[in-house]
């Protein structure tokens, strides 16, 4: 199962070294939501509660866009059904696809934190570190297992492209509250009191539950 | 097949929301604190606590459909979550009336529990879109009840979620929700509760009774006309 995964992966890294298709969107779409948030907030500086409203608001929907991809390869071309017929455990897949979504964000954020640092933020990211690693680390986590769900969800709809936003964003409400309340204190001009425990507490639970949960039903999913 | 029983559920569902309706005009005392609006309560929380169990429901449903692939369970499954939208409607509706005359605002943020309810219902509103955008039936089946199980066990952690970011700024107590209720108030709350579970099940039982029948027909006339 491990080396099925494996191969999948590498399939799928491949495609998106080759092609640039969703890393690069997804970060040029982030930055273009800093300026919409620029404008739209007419705000040169953020810090505190907004800064990380905004920060995680952005990523998110920058998400959105990476989930909406993860099965494209396969339903353009029809790579699908070759994935399908060849006997590998449905969970090797969901696995494959969700590691993918996973370093996809990571690659989005390594160039999306540092920008909003430097357009958007007050304080400076400096003094963020190393809680904000541990806060995307575990909030990649959780849109990686419920975001390999939903592309697959949607996958075989008629409608994939309006189904994944509005499928993944209620579903993700949790992991913003909980990313969102973590990453404030660390944004504020001067420190002040951190919870940081709780909400890492929260996000843990909630990316074992989506990760157990998927891994029971993936199987259900892209039968036949 | 779903139809049994259904007419003396029906009766017993009149017979209990009429008692209900009863008890919460002529028992019930007005709230000491808010007046007569705080009888909205008895249909709010009611059609609140059965929409909930409606969207669990629907996923252990959903659970049942997937180990025995039997269709009947994702129908069952997919009746108890439409009408469950459907009351879900009326508990938005009938909390931003309270929220209005109580609170003076139509909507309020720091009320965890209709916070949460949103976004309870704004994702299951996503069921219909899903479920419909899928043409084969055997598929439309599978994939509806992997959503109804994935937005099941959304439920109790989005709740948890949200309490916990409301309580952040504003420290509320659970009791304060409607735990310690004196026992007039109680009695009538328990047979408004009765009154909408019975009304739940008659119209989800009447609801699976008219599809199956439906299906029933469609599939007569194909026959008929293959045969013709």
């Amino acid at each position: 199962m491990i080396a099925a995964a494996r191969t999948i992966l590498r399939k799928d890294l491949l495609i998106e070294w080759r092609t640039k298709e969703s890393v690069p969107a997804m970060v040029l779409f982030s930055i273009t939501v800093y300026v919409l948030f620029h404008f739209g907030l007419d705000r040169d500086s953020l810090d505190g509660e907004l800064a990380s409203g905004v920060l995680w608001v952005t990523l998110l929907l920058a998400a959105v866009i990476g989930v909406s991809r993860l099965f494209a390869a396969e339903r353009e071309q029809g790579g699908i059904d070759g994935l399908l017929l060849s006997p590998v455990d449905r969970t090797a897949l969901f696995v494959a696809k969700a590691v993918a979504l996973f370093l996809f964000l990571t690659a989005v954020e390594l160039v999306a934190v540092p920008a909003f640092g430097l357009l958007l933020l007050g304080p400076g990211l400096g003094g963020a570190f190393p809680e904000l690693l541990a806060v995307l680390a575990l909030g990649n986590l959780g849109v990686a297992a419920v975001g390999a769900l939903v592309s697959a969800l949607a996958a075989e709809t008629r409608a994939h492209e309006l189904i994944v936003p509005i499928l993944l964003l209620p579903l993700l409400v949790p992991v913003l509250i909980a990313c969102a309340q973590a990453t404030e204190p660390l944004f504020r001009q001067e420190a002040g009191p951190e919870d940081l425990g709780r909400w890492l507490g929260l996000l843990t639970l909630y990316d074992v539950v989506f990760v157990l949960l998927s891994v029971a039903v993936f199987d259900f999913l892209l039968e036949d | 097949m779903y139809s049994k029983g259904l007419a003396p559920l029906a009766a017993a569902t009149a017979v209990t929301i009429t008692t209900a309706f009863t008890l919460v005009f002529f028992y019930a005392p007005n709230d000491a604190d808010q007046g007569f609006i705080q009888k909205i309560f008895y249909v709010h929380v009611p059609m609140a606590i059965v929409a909930l169990g409606g969207f669990v429901a629907g996923g252990v449903f959903a659970i049942k459909h997937l180990r025995s692939g039997d269709s009947s369970w994702d129908l069952r499954s997919y009746v108890a979550i439409h009408l469950s939208i459907i009351l879900g409607v009326g508990v938005l509706a009938t909390g931003a009336i309270w929220a209005k005359a109580s609170w003076g605002h139509w909507w309020v943020w720091d009320e965890p529990v209709l916070v949460s309810f949103l976004v309870v219902f704004l994702l299951y509103c996503v069921y219909y879109p899903l479920r419909f955008s899928i043409e084969d039936p055997g598929r439309q089946a599978r994939y509806s009840s992997v959503f109804a199980i994935a937005a099941g066990a959304f439920v109790p952690l989005n709740f948890v979620a949200v309490r916990m970011a409301e309580s952040f700024t504003h420290p509320r107590v659970l009791s304060q929700t409607g735990g310690d209720l004196p026992g007039d108030m109680r009695l009538t709350f328990l047979v408004s509760l009765l009154g909408m579970v019975l009304l739940f099940v008659t119209l989800w039982k009447l609801e699976l009774t008219a599809k199956h029948a439906s299906m029933q027909l469609k599939k007569l006339r194909n026959r008929a006309r293959v045969a013709a």
